[in-house]
């Protein structure tokens, strides 16, 4: 907020703090050092029920107290901690750093739990109950908002309990994967195959599938295909992990199966993106969760 | 309301015209010891409400403790009942419950909380017998306090402290002993070795055992709790309230023992001054009702025996009411006047509230179930002709044992979960599951839209052990 104001605000409020407690301070004495003389009975002047008044005596000693208690109090929080405008208090407390604290203490704790998954071989984690476990919880808390909580994906977010991997499913690629994020790109083809051309690719992406496809638009369609699209999906539509090109031959579409979303795809392209994970997730969680979707789709026997 | 109930009467001030503080100046009290029926039940209360606080921690009810409140975890268990966060409705209806008794007792017969089952006033009443016991009663007190400081005093107060304080420690450690297992607790206090919270928590509820029952006292009820400032408007004109009897006492005075009263021109009040003595909060009954009385019925017990001894009848002081003082009501006229409208409304609410209680604690399923819809996969589809949706399920196990729970889904035709239906999970823990639910569809007569469904739970092997749960189904 500071680069949007000036210096005065801070001293606005450092001011008003300081002059209200001590102000309140002042009062609280003010009062209780009154005295009356004892013929006289003061009342607030407020009448309830008809008759029934109110003394004007100052409050019990003991609440006195409370309040300069409460006093001492805020000007030694006002002093320890962040609280006078831009003031950062004695202890330099913040929340970053009382963020940082307890990561480091809770890592500290929870690390050696850990780290004994991180040495171990993702294919032996994928059988240990206790892994999966953790891994489950990994994955709940972290994947499932995009893949679902069964890993099984939804449009554009791919399926990670079948056996159709984008960019491998070994337990490297998987890890890579996780650690270092992905970006899918496949170019939109609509300025070079025109709006015909589009059309009978997508035949012919349908036909390798078995799906019903015009067989003229087919014939045509597997030319164009092998100019444009074989260098990234390969002469027989197979894909690329390299690349993250998808297998066209199967029955798993990521975008959508069905003439109209294939034609969408060739003319617009589509741009996919796994974020990476290594700066939020230690190590040893990124480990086990490897070790989860390696057995979401490979369950040991 | 035409006339006030209660008549706050101002405290005795001595008239001198010079200026005083503001400030009421302390005076210590010293409560004369008093027998009788009054006191026999205060401390029938004394040792009931003891008995369960120092005696339910250390009961144990199969592998643990019978009544603990495991905050760390949780779980609060009350004998063979465990409640978990989401049972806070009982927590509530707890409070109803005592709010509404409060209101009851209040009506029928005044500050019957304050004087007999109060903490505040049972741990006066235990500090101020030990107190007796070792400093003597009220005059002795007062000539030890206003004595010099001689070794004798100074061994007696010893005294006095050492054991109060060993009373405080031990109700601070009985109250810590509810959260964590007391019999651990106990060996970590033989080996001091408590943790800083419990340490803390021990010393502290023992300082303010030792403060408010061993100086603050009366304080407390005067100047602290704010329920003797609200009790006016519990009260009605029907109440039973100790009173003094003015129009029978007054004019009060002494008198020699064979001398006829009647021709003196005095009432029954021999102004012995035995019901202030014995006040714990140090007023005078015969000046009416006052904010400070907490009802204790010391004076009752006093005054009575004061008028056997001098042979008058009893009741000088009596539990009465403002209507049977004014009509000269008979006792089975004032007592007939408790069962009025406001006291059986209580009456009738309470006791509905604790029978609807007592039958959902009856039939409670200790079995929780949560469905969580995915929000980011709508609906999948699954080869040609089938729809698919994804749940999380978090099962909580509320019974202490391992329940093995199978769950189906209803609500649509054709509708079946893909995948495991049975799932173990421990006593008293939750395990979150994930569901794939599917529906056959033709595609082309997919319907878009939501649809509802159920999710059944049961336990297996366990009838009765059976939640459902309701959600929605998306087609598109």
């Amino acid at each position: 907020m500071s680069e949007f104001s000036s210096g005065f605000w801070d001293l606005y409020i450092a001011v008003v703090s300081v002059v209200s407690i001590v102000a309140c301070a002042v009062f609280l004495k003010l009062q209780s050092a009154r005295r009356v003389s004892t013929g006289s009975i003061e009342t607030t002047g407020h009448t309830w029920d008809e008759d029934l008044g109110e003394y004007n005596n100052p409050l019990p000693r003991w609440w006195m107290w409370l309040f300069y208690i409460t006093i001492a109090f805020s000007l030694a929080y006002l002093a320890l901690y962040p609280g006078l405008g831009s003031y950062q208090g004695l202890w330099q407390w913040s929340q970053v750093k009382q963020l940082e604290e307890e990561t480091a203490r809770a890592d500290k704790r929870f690390g050696p739990i850990y780290e004994k998954f991180a040495r171990q071989d993702v294919a032996e984690l994928a059988k240990s109950r206790e892994a999966l476990a953790i891994g489950q919880k990994l994955f709940l808390n972290t994947c499932a908002g995009c893949h679902a909580s069964d890993g099984g994906g939804s449009r554009g977010f791919p399926n990670l309990t079948d056996r159709d991997w984008l960019w491998g499913g070994e337990p490297a690629a998987i890890k890579a994967t996780i650690a270092e994020g992905r970006t899918g790109v496949m170019p939109p083809f609509g300025p070079v195959l025109g709006e015909q051309g589009a059309k009978d690719v997508a035949h012919y992406v349908l036909s390798l599938s078995g799906a019903a496809a015009d067989s003229i638009r087919v014939a045509r369609g597997k030319d164009l295909f092998a100019e444009n699209c074989a260098a990234c999906h390969g002469a027989e539509a197979k894909g690329n992990p390299a690349l993250g090109a998808p297998d066209l031959s199967d029955k798993i579409w990521l975008h959508g199966s069905g003439e109209a979303a294939i034609v969408e795809t060739i003319t617009k392209g589509r741009t996919n993106q796994m974020p990476a994970h290594k700066e939020l997730l230690s190590e040893a969680k990124i480990q086990l969760l490897t070790a989860y979707v390696y057995s979401l789709s490979a369950p040991p026997r | 309301m035409a006339q006030p109930l209660l008549k706050i009467v101002p405290a005795t001030k001595p008239a001198a015209p010079a200026e005083e503080p503001l400030y009421e100046v302390l005076k210590k009290i010293y409560p004369r010891a008093v027998h009788g029926w009054f006191a026999a039940w205060r401390w029938a209360l004394v040792w009931a409400t003891q008995l369960v606080f120092y005696g339910l921690a250390w009961l144990e009810w199969g592998e643990r403790q019978a009544v603990l409140f495991d905050i760390v975890h949780r779980k609060f268990y009350i004998l063979g009942l465990v409640f978990w966060p989401q049972d806070v409705i009982y927590l509530t209806v707890l409070l109803i419950v005592s709010a509404l008794a409060l209101f009851l007792f209040t009506a029928v017969a005044g500050r019957l909380w304050c004087g007999y089952a109060c903490p505040q006033t049972v741990y006066t009443e235990i500090f101020l017998w030990v107190e007796r016991r070792i400093e003597g009663d009220r005059a002795a007190r007062m000539k030890l306090d206003q004595g010099p400081v001689t070794k004798a005093r100074l061994l007696r107060k010893t005294a006095k402290h050492a054991v109060w304080i060993a009373i405080a420690l031990w109700t601070g450690f009985t109250f810590v002993g509810y959260v964590t297992p007391i019999r651990e607790l106990w060996g970590e206090v033989l080996a001091l070795s408590t943790g800083p919270w419990e340490t803390f928590w021990i010393l502290f509820y023992g300082f303010a055992t030792h403060g408010n029952a061993g100086f603050m006292r009366e304080q407390v009820c005067v100047y602290m709790c704010p329920y003797a400032r609200f009790q006016s408007a519990m009260f009605d004109r029907d109440t039973l309230m100790i009173t003094y009897d003015s129009a029978r006492g007054e004019p009060r005075g002494r008198r020699s023992k064979n001398a006829d009263a009647g021709s003196l021109g005095l009432g029954d009040c021999v102004d012995c001054g035995i019901c202030v003595q014995v006040c714990p909060t140090g007023i005078d009954i015969r000046d009416g009702l006052q904010y400070e009385c907490i009802g204790c019925a010391a004076c009752i017990d006093a005054c009575d025996q004061v008028m056997a001894k001098v042979g008058y009848p009893k009741g000088l002081i009596r539990y009465s009411t403002a209507h049977a003082l004014e009509n000269r009501l008979t006792r089975a006229q004032m007592f007939a006047r408790a069962f009025r409208p406001r006291v059986l409304v209580y009456t009738a609410i309470l006791g509905a509230i604790v029978v609807a209680t007592a039958a959902s604690l009856w039939l409670r399923v200790p079995l929780k179930v949560d469905v969580i819809r995915d929000r980011a996969a709508i609906a999948r589809e699954v080869g040609d002709d089938q729809i698919e949706n994804v749940y999380r399920l978090q099962i909580m196990n509320t019974t202490e044992r391992p329940r093995v729970y199978e769950i189906g889904v209803s609500g649509l035709e054709d509708i079946h979960i893909d995948g495991n239906l049975r799932f173990e999970v421990e006593g008293a823990t939750g395990r979150m599951v994930p569901l794939k639910v599917r529906v056959h569809v033709e595609r082309e007569h997919v319907r878009p839209g939501t649809y509802p469904i159920e999710f059944r739970v049961s336990a297996v092997g366990v009838p009765g052990e059976t939640v459902r749960e309701k959600s929605v189904f998306i087609m598109r």
